[in-house]
């Protein structure tokens, strides 16, 4: 039998019509929908007299608008109030499955799907976010679509798609100290570039990705689409099956135990080929921190703020111009000397319990700097909310100067009242850096976050590595 | 959706790179209900300042561009977000097609749901065409799917690659719910032979409603 990628046999597996010349027909096992992009999606399917074929692989969740303070107040924004009210109405008619803002369960659709075990290896997930990438962590094929492909998929449970190229991402050696998965994929998009990815899909592969638990596997995976790619993926493996076990949507028993047999056969094969493979040494990495309007645009933290003049490719100087207008930023100006207004710990990237756990570890005992307006954590679901606060966790950061809340897409989008003002800068442990992304104006730097809960306590960007808290690799 | 065959329009340069789908629509309009209406917001940040005021400085705004419907851009054109309110709002405003040397993925897809031709052309072609764009004022391109060319009245003439199902449908507007309804046997031959593996396909818990008891974990 040919050897076949990770990426090739669920896709093979998939296949409902495929003919020459012409895109393939696969089938969709899980379709995750929000508030913010679905209600044109059931409002043209309702046009055109359209059922929702499978309801039961439909789960819906209200994150990006929702607010993260007190969710038992009425929500004032009418918009948003309408878009909730919209997908409430939407999947009590069709029978999709609904976390709704109220729900013990509710959270970012991207923390939630693996959390709840609905997220499984083999997988085709899909979901009109960019980020569904993130489940790609579990050896799915999962990506983001469009809400006409919504549609598509609420009609059909199918997608037409084109097959993508693969590209193995390895992550060769172990990671150093202070160096975690934040740090390991924003490396990767520096050195590809946002566009390097087009066309593929990534599988990363290595030691220091086998070292990963889930949730730095799922941070990696999430941000692939910052590099361009279709997904991420990663092989699953015995850290995969044992956090996969026990949970509410996963096989129970002899079901598993068959599971994790299916599961096992996933990894691609020892001779297959990539249509590219990218090679990164663990070892050489350092803490990141971007400095421009892309998550390309980045740097070590030990590094300085680049010349837009040292880049050769005149786009490439003129980009990096214009985004040092906008972040008013001088070139060599050290990351560590940009001094911060807001901090935010939080968004589907990084809001996981290992997350928390880290960042409050580095907070203990101190307390945020003077000079910042606001440092905010955010955790990524319902659930990680409570099993931090089982840990303690809330306290730490509360008693530091973090303000806690309630789980949500928050600051990393704004699309609720958590945003930046025109002119601040942050530091974010989000997935986009974007002009305006966090608030019209506002300035945002990507890092991990232990390097957001240093700075907040500095108020500037801090080696971490200088720090004597700080974690080694495994 | 409406059919793409020819399109005859005024060229708006938009000279920037890896121009992502968070300036085309930012967040705060991703809160309607509705596929139209995004034109006024295109571009929201770039376009106006505060108070709604047209911002002189930004291509759009110039009147020379004004009924613009062919957007001319840089690599990477679409990045970032899949909201699909960006190719709404592009379409919204009175562009059809788009020139750029590369597309983000998504975008791209989402681009041939809605009636617009994004067309891919190579690095030199779109400098010249910027240059044209530029030295001549209301400066016209015919972009032709049918023939898969681009040309000008001055003897340009660049001819472009398109999937040729992407090209068929976008040809007679097609809805591709509809195509894929058409291989329904197929699918439920589909799920009969695969729904059933447990591990793939079944939730074996309970389904957790906003007015389950019950929290994630179960131990």
């Amino acid at each position: 039998m040919v050897a076949r990628t990770l990426y090739e046999k669920i896709w093979d597996a998939h296949v409902v019509r495929e003919e020459p010349g012409q895109p393939t027909l696969i089938y969709i096992d899980r379709h995750l929908i929000h508030e913010g992009t679905s209600p044109q999606a059931f409002a043209g399917l309702k046009a055109a007299g359209r059922k929702v074929r499978r309801p039961e692989l439909t789960f819906a969740v209200m994150d990006h608008s929702v607010s993260t303070k007190n969710r038992l107040l009425p929500v004032l924004d009418a918009d948003a109030r309408g878009q909730f009210e919209a997908l409430e109405r939407n999947c009590a008619e069709t029978g999709v499955h609904l976390f709704d803002m109220n729900s013990k369960n509710q959270g970012i659709v991207h923390i939630i799907g693996p959390e709840l075990g609905i997220t499984q290896p083999g997988q085709t997930i899909v979901c009109g976010d960019s980020h569904t990438s993130t489940h790609g962590a579990f050896g799915a094929l999962a990506f983001g679509i469009g809400t006409s492909e919504i549609e598509h998929v609420l009609a059909t449970q199918c997608l037409t798609q084109f097959k993508s190229k693969t590209m193995q991402v390895e992550i060769a050696g172990k990671r150093p100290r202070g160096v975690t998965a934040k740090d390991i994929i924003l490396a990767v998009i520096g050195k590809i570039g946002i566009a390097g990815g087009n066309g593929y899909v990534f599988e990363y592969t290595g030691e220091a990705v086998r070292g990963l638990s889930m949730e730095g596997r799922m941070t990696m995976c999430n941000m692939s689409i910052e590099g361009g790619a279709r997904a991420g993926m990663v092989a699953p493996d015995e850290t995969t099956f044992e956090y996969m076990e026990g949970r509410p949507f996963v096989p129970r028993g002899r079901d598993f135990q068959e599971a994790v047999t299916f599961w096992q056969t996933l990894p691609s094969d020892t001779d297959a080929k990539y249509d590219e493979t990218l090679i990164l040494h663990a070892p050489d990495l350092a803490p990141m921190v971007t400095w421009g309007t892309n998550p390309g645009m980045v740097t070590q933290v030990s590094e300085r703020v680049p010349d837009p003049g040292s880049f050769d490719d005149p786009v490439d100087r003129e980009a990096a111009t214009r985004a040092l207008v906008y972040m008013d930023l001088k070139p060599g100006t050290a990351m560590e000397d940009i001094s911060l207004d807001r901090v935010f710990i939080g968004s589907c990237t990084n809001s996981r319990l290992e997350d928390l756990r880290a960042a409050a570890k580095m907070v203990q005992g101190k307390h945020v700097a003077k000079s910042l307006k606001q440092a905010l954590v955010v955790p990524g679901s319902r659930v990680v909310k409570a099993e931090a606060e089982a840990e303690g966790l809330d306290k730490i950061f509360v008693a530091a100067g973090f303000e806690w809340r309630d789980a949500g897409c928050s600051m990393c989008i704004g699309m609720n009242d958590d945003v930046l003002l025109s002119g601040e800068r942050s530091a974010s442990t989000s997935n986009r850096n974007f002009e305006g992304r966090q608030g019209k104006g506002g300035r945002t730097h990507l890092v991990s976050p232990v390097m957001a809960a240093a700075a907040a306590i500095e108020g500037h960007f801090v080696d971490i590595r200088k720090w004597n808290n700080v974690d080694g690799a495994e | 959706m409406e059919p793409f065959i020819k399109h005859t329009g005024l060229v708006a340069p938009l000279d920037r790179v890896n121009v992502d789908t968070d300036q085309m629509v930012p967040k705060q309009f991703l809160k309607l209900q509705t596929r139209q209406g995004y034109g006024r917001v295109l571009f929201y940040d770039w376009r106006y300042l505060p108070g709604e005021k047209p911002n002189p400085e930004f291509v759009l705004n110039a009147p020379r561009y004004k009924g613009a419907s062919v957007i001319l851009a840089r690599a990477n054109f679409g990045c970032g977000s899949s909201r699909e309110h960006a190719p709404w709002a592009i379409l919204d405003y009175g562009f059809h097609a788009i020139l750029a040397p590369s597309y983000a993925d998504i975008f791209y897809n989402n681009c041939f749901k809605n009636g617009i031709l994004p067309v891919t052309l190579a690095n030199e072609q779109i400098d010249e065409l910027f240059a044209r764009t530029e030295k001549k004022e209301g400066y016209r391109v015919t972009v032709d799917l049918q023939e898969q060319v681009v040309t000008d009245d001055n003897g340009l003439r660049y001819s472009f690659e398109v999937d040729p199902f992407r090209r068929d449908c976008l040809l007679k507007g097609l809805d591709d719910i509809g195509l894929t309804l058409v291989h329904e046997p197929r699918i439920s031959a589909f799920e009969a032979t695969n729904l059933k593996h447990p591990a793939m396909y079944e939730a074996v818990d309970v389904k957790h409603h906003s007015d389950s008891p019950q929290s994630a974990r179960h131990n």
